[in-house]
């Protein structure tokens, strides 16, 4: 699981009024490269919530994106390789997902995040 | 459609490792999931400047559908209830993050995220019990519900489904429709039992000019590029006689001539229209062969 989807996700159990961003614990982190589209960054950026992607990417090991950003940031090509990094080619291979509020764990395993609700989560 | 899986048991157990290898082996299944997904991405109607969205890909299985997406340039989050399917879906090394979830638990995303959504054959096992605290009614609006606040706005979703009769379209519809989504249904050759396929487009948003549901395909008489070889040659000369029947006989129009050209360019275009693949109208067609032949 990539830190993009990480960034969108949120936990939907019932009763939870705020399930993001869901902490992680990580026990295994790999690296894959891929092709880096300023294009599609630009447009993901506002979508973004850069706090809980910086706090991520932290908690995966890589401690390189800054605090804060802002949209002029994405006319530097060193920031974009960064950005870049953090949130595709950086990937949760097994862990868990923790939600903020209830605590309760999605594991992860081979990247493959168990969202599945118990019947009285729903 | 002779068998559905969806009344033989739930996608999680139905889906199991023999029938997920099964399902992404064979070429025709393969061949028809990519079609239907190439179809969908166009219905999504993204615009034109070569930027990558973020699409959902619901019911992805394997990641057949997500391959399409991937070839697209998009980037994709798929989730899908059945753990054999993406247990594939990794083997084959799919570019998209994939995710274990049932749909109809709503989708756990943060509010206009997501640049639109396509599903391939999935949202008609909604419309099933397969547990005692399933309620097809709450998963569908709990499914349309968390989809309209993840979904950016103007965004669209395009998902062809089977619905098994016209409850279920209704059902399905209904649902869609009280979670806010402008749109509808699109057939693609509404007249052929084998290719008529089913889209549901909704859109984010209150209906406007923008809003309105794209043109199905072959609605026209437009030729279906699937091949069926024309077994209809043999019908028309078979006759059924009934002898006990005390009506007078119904006159055909057939005089010595023949039915004409008029009639043969009519039954050709009703077999377009039921998407066979038929001979094109020439100076030849309907004439008569000389008396030497």
């Amino acid at each position: 699981m990539r830190l993009l989807t990480h960034n969108m996700l949120s936990s939907n159990i019932k009763g939870v009024v705020n399930g993001f961003p869901l902490r992680i614990e990580a026990e295994k982190v790999i690296h894959k490269e891929v092709d880096l589209n300023p294009d599609f960054l630009r447009n993901i950026f506002s979508k973004i919530e850069w706090r809980a992607l910086s706090d991520a990417a932290r908690s995966l090991g890589y401690a390189e994106l800054p605090e804060e950003a802002e949209e002029s940031m994405l006319d530097s090509d060193e920031f974009l390789g960064k950005f870049h990094h953090a949130l595709l080619e950086i990937h949760l291979e097994e862990g868990a997902l923790v939600c903020p509020e209830t605590g309760r764990k999605f594991s992860v395993s081979k990247g493959i995040p168990n969202m599945l609700l118990h019947e009285d989560e729903v | 459609m002779a068998s559905r899986p969806e009344n033989l048991a739930p996608p999680e157990i139905f889906y199991n490792d023999a029938e997920a290898r099964k399902y992404t082996s064979s070429s025709r299944i393969i061949n028809i999931q990519s079609k239907l997904s190439e179809r969908a991405l166009e219905l999504l109607a993204l615009p034109d400047d070569d930027v990558p969205r973020l699409l959902l890909d619901i019911g992805c299985g394997s990641g057949l559908s997500g391959e399409t997406l991937t070839e697209n340039g998009h980037q994709w989050i798929g989730l899908d209830i059945s753990p054999s399917m993406l247990d594939i879906a990794v083997e084959r090394e799919v570019e998209g993050d994939l995710m274990l979830h049932d749909m109809g638990q709503g989708l756990p995303f943060r509010p206009g995220t997501i640049d639109g959504a396509i599903s391939i054959s999935a949202v008609q096992w909604l419309c099933n019990a397969d547990k005692s605290s399933h309620e097809p009614r709450k998963r569908l609006k709990a499914f349309f519900g968390s989809l309209y606040r993840c979904l950016a706005r103007g965004a669209k979703a395009a998902f062809q489904m089977y619905p098994e009769n016209m409850h279920q379209r209704e059902l399905i519809l209904k649902a869609a429709m009280q979670a806010g989504f402008a749109g509808g249904v699109v057939v693609d050759y509404p007249h052929s039992t084998k290719s008529r396929k089913e889209f549901l487009v909704l859109t984010c948003g209150p209906p406007s000019v923008n809003t309105a549901v794209p043109k199905a395909k072959g609605e026209e008489g437009e030729s279906c590029s699937e091949d069926e070889s024309g077994d209809d040659d043999d019908e028309e000369h078979q006759t059924v006689s009934i002898s006990d029947r005390h009506r007078p006989k119904k006159r055909q129009k057939t005089g010595k001539k023949g039915k004409g050209r008029q009639w043969i360019l009519k039954k050709k275009e009703q077999m377009r229209g039921k998407g066979h693949n038929v001979p094109p109208d020439t100076r030849y067609t309907g004439r008569k062969r000389k008396a030497k032949f």
